[in-house]
């Protein structure tokens, strides 16, 4: 008998509500079972490894697949639709939450951009967007959930939003609209028309192809960063970081900035990193900087976008962004 | 039939291109395929997220990888319209 869409949903959220329950006690056996000395650093960095790893590829898996039945129910199409006609400052704040529920992969950014523009929606609201759907993404709430819990989570997904908000609005004042390649302003798309209204069933099943094209791309990221991350944790001794990534070096949150921008890895890499970053001793300001330059702006987007815009526009564009992080990073550093 | 496989060139392009060629060979029609991975023409066609599939000028699928079976019907479905 084939199982319904709804049957198969259940299944999937049962089988990961046991294997999640099983998890502790199975990676207790199994490192008894190990031959580990406690208390070695090599003991620590494995033990590290084979909690993290495991629940965090789960955690990832569940959250993905919840992500992707959301997701099912936006479109860039929509999105444009919903952006149309606000004005500056309503538009970025629309803007920048739907970035974070629109489906969006960074080859379409200049397709999305087009459109944006083209059905005249102002540039500050249209990089809203784009600063928003790069840097909130499920994979990275679910490793901040994971390794650092809800609170640095939400902390993130907060000060993302207030980044894009704010950063667009800035742009949207600058008029910037003659750096954008001239040709943009001549395109008139053809209307395509195929949005569909998907029943539940299609749904669930983009909840599931969401798992396989996501899980299967991001998880050998996650793996590579939480060994190094369990490298770190059981190798690098405490407190060596707070010299140059803690609250008292003060250019330390600007360095990371300027670090992270070329660095170009996915959140599933650079996260796992970060948190062992911060048992070592960097401050929770300098950690958020750095991971937001490496996720929010990268290299291949800018590149990407260059198609578009012209280059004091990107310039512009990735000094502003820069900013706010710094600025946040000061900010957490002088909280926390 | 002229068939256009839209996009910059990235991982899902290929996909497509490869499965559209797949789908021709079985349901043997002729038909040509060509990649379009200039933004401005991709633009032009109205599309806000690749990989585009154009038969006959017209968008038929757009921001998925349709399966070859899919890609089948799509092409059929196209000749009985026209």
């Amino acid at each position: 008998m084939a199982l319904s869409q709804y049957q198969r949903a259940l299944l999937f959220v049962g089988l990961w509500v046991i294997l999640y329950a099983l998890l502790e006690p199975g990676v207790a056996l199994l490192t008894s079972t190990l031959p580990l000395a406690p208390g070695t650093r090599l003991a620590e960095a494995i033990r590290f490894f084979l909690y993290e790893a495991p629940r965090v590829v789960l955690l990832l898996t569940i959250v993905v697949f919840g992500v992707g039945i959301i997701r099912s129910y936006f479109s860039p199409e929509r999105t444009r639709r919903i952006l149309g006609g606000k004005n500056l400052l309503l538009g970025n704040v629309l803007a920048s939450m739907l970035g974070i529920v629109t489906p969006f992969c960074s080859c379409s950014a200049v397709p999305l951009f087009i459109g944006f523009v083209e059905t005249g929606i102002p540039l500050g609201v249209t990089f809203s967007f784009l600063i928003a759907a790069p840097m909130i993404n499920e994979v990275a709430v679910v490793l901040l959930l994971g390794l650092f819990g809800w609170k640095t989570a939400l902390i993130y997904v907060a000060t993302g939003l207030v980044i894009a908000i704010s950063a667009g609005f800035v742009i949207g004042r600058l008029n910037v609209e003659r750096f954008v390649e001239d040709w943009v302003y001549t395109i008139k798309g053809q209307d395509v028309g195929l949005e569909n209204n998907p029943s539940f069933n299609d749904r669930i099943q983009a909840g599931f192809t969401a798992v396989r094209d996501i899980v299967s791309k991001v998880w050998p990221y996650i793996l590579v960063g939480i060994a190094v991350g369990a490298w770190v944790h059981g190798y690098v001794p405490e407190d060596f970081l707070s010299g140059i990534m803690g609250k008292s070096a003060w250019w330390a949150v600007p360095v990371s900035v300027l670090i992270g921008v070329p660095l170009y890895s996915n959140a599933a890499g650079i996260i796992p990193i970060v948190h062992a970053l911060l048992e070592k001793g960097a401050s929770l300001g300098t950690a958020l900087a750095f991971m937001m330059a490496v996720i929010g702006l990268s290299l291949p987007e800018t590149i990407i976008l260059r198609r578009v815009l012209k280059l004091p526009l990107i310039l512009i564009f990735v000094s502003v962004v820069a900013t706010g992080i710094i600025i946040v990073g000061y900010l957490f550093n002088t909280i926390y | 039939m002229h068939i256009k496989v839209l996009g910059p060139g990235c991982m899902n392009c290929k996909t497509l291109e490869k499965r559209t060629l797949e789908a021709i060979h079985d349901l043997h029609i002729e038909a040509t395929v060509e990649k379009v991975e200039e933004y401005q023409k991709i633009a032009s066609y109205g599309i806000m997220r690749t990989p585009g599939l154009v038969i006959d000028e017209k968008v038929v699928s757009y921001g998925v990888v349709p399966k070859v079976e899919e890609i089948k019907a799509l092409i059929l479905k196209h000749n009985i319209s026209v």
